[in-house]
């Protein structure tokens, strides 16, 4: 689950990190109301969940009330790459004297958590690490003892060589960081950028944090900053229903148990000049509850011309999948073809049951992806 | 011979008495594995079956029975403490099949299994099976075979569409072992083809990964390198928008990496045919391998 600049922050203070204050306004008048609370000059920031935000007009510096109200007009219900601002942070705007990036992240390949630390903040770190990855220090921490003082000291002397003062801030803001990204059960975060006043006080002016969904039974208060504002209906509906779905622009609906099945299915639409309409896996059940949500939040989309099932019965026998396919679609008016595919355990037997309904059959997955797509009009 | 396995894999079932664990572990009995106990706290003294004893403790299954490997069903919450407890008893392999660990738990994890010397395959898996020797997990016997050919997938039922064409192509396996789509898992691509490289028996193998990550990029390095058998790819996900979790925690393309379209890049440089569709496995693998 991503979760907004002003959420990270709230999780951010919580471990003692220096955040500058700053609260949430939905209209513009209440930014302008908070501007006023914090003082001026102010940053008025969308909230939204894409990166991007500046170069796309969403992040401003205004120095004045009028300013403020210009541009939390022009930002509150801007499209930033397809998201509608409906968020915009105000947090008092500091002098930078120097800007740092702070980043941490799950390391598949060491199987460890990867700390990131580099002087060239407030740039788009990818680009730093394609084009100078020599400016990336990176420290991969032992989860037993966490991230070391004199690994923290190590890092914060590299970033900033020369004043003993601001490496000693950058170190403990990474172990803070390392203890906030640990405890919150995270996937990513970031502060881009960390940065030092001319006084030379440190800040996380920018807070980027990934939740771990596997996680999120053991923090039933995140629950509370999931923004399904953000969220398509359909991947709400489909989360309510405990089903993996993401939603694609296309028009064969498809309906596949298990991930990599269901990816190369979407693949092999493609390949055959169709378009998928959704990635779906549907899980190892043949429960006609789980089929009937599954279709509902499918045919919600009006795009899709037709539906496919892709189903690979191994410990579930085709035949109970059948039974369950067959029940779930005489519960529902569908108005779209469906063609199914079942291969595996009892397979003879579902194509029987199949035989006596309307639904199409296919043997292959070859053969039901050109016949979905041929019904769908690709 | 298999990957992993042998004649000497002595089970304990961890989670035995559960709807998932229950029904799997009749599976892998009726398949001929050695099921020596199961584990359930607060069930120790039951039988499963009328014939494998349980206990409350792995520690007690593996003193009692000689148990060493467990193969574990516990929910998400208990997973990474199922699979410390079967570690410290002395099971040398774990293979966790529950979907939904925190990653978190399994970077905590890996350092007390490293130390240990113990292979854990997954988790969020469906295991290994080694076509008449034995079955930890929950694979479906039903489409194996055993014959000379090798398969490691980070999908589940992707896995199975494979060996079931290459069993109706006559094409029989040596080990199919799925090692899961998670980011932090144990057994990794790289373990799976080293060891199908060392193992006398099998003589060709497929590999079948998805988006995210870059463990298909260094097995292309290592096969380059390392592997004079035939290997065939396959890569799900081509089609996967950025950004996106698709259903596998593992499988998201992020910051442009990760991407199916790499990772093919990567395996053709090392000379590794990847087929355009799942169908296209088996007749490419025949076409550079004769068994």
């Amino acid at each position: 689950m991503n979760i907004h600049e002003y959420q990270a922050k709230e999780i951010f203070i919580s471990h003692g990190l220096p955040v500058p204050g700053g609260k949430v306004a939905t209209t513009v008048d209440q930014a302008v109301t908070l501007a006023e609370e914090f003082g001026l000059p102010v940053m008025v920031k969308s909230q939204v969940l894409t990166g991007g935000r500046g170069k796309a007009g969403g992040v401003k510096f205004c120095e004045s009330l009028d300013d403020v109200r210009q541009n939390a007009e022009k930002i509150i219900g801007l499209d930033i790459k397809g998201h509608i601002v409906q968020k915009v942070l105000i947090t008092p705007a500091v002098d930078i004297e120097s800007e740092y990036y702070l980043g941490m992240l799950i390391d598949r390949n060491t199987k460890r958590i990867l700390v990131m630390a580099s002087a060239e903040g407030g740039v788009e770190i990818e680009q730093v690490a394609k084009d100078t990855p020599e400016l990336i220090f990176k420290e991969t921490v032992d989860p037993r003892y966490g991230l070391l003082d004199h690994e923290a000291m190590d890092l914060g002397m590299r970033l900033c060589p020369t004043d003993i003062k601001k490496a000693r801030q950058l170190g403990a803001a990474l172990q803070k960081l390392y203890k906030a990204f640990v405890a919150a059960d995270a996937s990513l975060a970031e502060i881009n950028p960390f940065i030092f006043t001319p006084e030379g006080k440190g800040l996380a002016i920018d807070a980027k944090v990934n939740l771990d969904d596997n996680a999120l039974f053991r923090h039933p208060d995140y629950e509370a900053l999931r923004d399904l504002d953000e969220e398509d209906p359909s991947e709400r509906a489909a989360r309510e229903a405990d089903l993996s779905f993401v939603k694609l622009e296309g028009n064969v609906g498809c309906l596949v148990n298990g991930a990599g099945l269901a990816m190369a299915t979407m693949d092999l639409v493609k390949y055959y000049g169709g378009q998928p309409a959704n990635f779906l896996d549907i899980g190892g059940s043949s429960n006609p509850e789980k089929v009937v949500n599954a279709l509902t939040i499918i045919l919600s989309d009006s795009e899709v011309k037709a539906i496919l099932f892709n189903i690979f019965g191994g410990i579930t026998r085709c035949d109970d999948v059948a039974n369950g396919i067959i029940q779930a679609t005489q519960q529902m008016d569908i108005k779209v073809p469906i063609v199914v595919r079942l291969t595996g355990t009892n397979e003879e037997e579902a194509r029987k049951l199949l035989a006596k309904t309307d639904l199409v059959p296919a043997e292959t997955m070859d053969e039901a992806v050109q016949k979905a797509n041929e019904l769908a009009g690709a | 011979m298999a990957i992993f396995v042998d004649e000497s894999t002595k089970v304990v079932v961890q989670g035995i008495t559960g709807r998932d664990g229950g029904f799997h572990s009749s599976q892998m009995l009726a398949y001929g594995t050695k099921i020596v106990a199961g584990v359930t706290p607060g069930r120790g003294g039951q039988t499963f079956e009328d014939k494998v004893p349980v206990y409350d403790t792995v520690k007690a299954a593996v003193e009692e029975q000689g148990a060493n490997t467990s193969v574990i069903f516990v929910p998400p919450f208990g997973a990474a403490g199922a699979i410390y407890e079967a570690a410290d008893a002395g099971c040398k392999l774990i293979v966790c099949i529950t979907e939904g660990v925190p990653t978190v738990d399994m970077v905590k994890v890996m350092p007390y299994l490293e130390e240990r010397g113990v292979r854990l395959i997954g988790p969020n898996c469906p295991g290994l099976l080694a076509p008449g020797i034995a079955k930890l997990g929950i694979l479906p016997t039903s489409i194996v075979k055993e014959g000379p050919v090798g398969l490691v997938s980070r999908s589940g039922t992707l896995t199975y569409e494979v060996v079931y064409q290459l069993t109706a192509a006559g094409l029989g396996q040596t080990t199919c072992l799925g090692i899961g789509g998670d980011p932090v898992i144990g057994t990794n691509f790289l373990d799976a083809i080293k060891a199908f490289n060392e193992d006398d028996k099998t003589e060709a193998f497929v590999m079948i990964g998805e988006i995210g990550g870059d463990a298909e990029e260094q097995a292309a390095d290592y096969i380059k390198a390392h592997v004079k058998k035939p290997v065939v790819s396959f890569i799900a996900g081509q089609t996967a928008p950025p950004g996106k979790r698709m259903g596998h925690a593992g499988a998201i393309v992020s910051g442009g990496s990760g991407t199916a379209a790499e990772k093919i890049k990567a395996l053709e440089a090392a000379g590794v045919p990847v087929a355009e569709r799942p169908m296209d496995i088996v007749p490419r693998l025949q076409e550079i391998w004769k068994p």
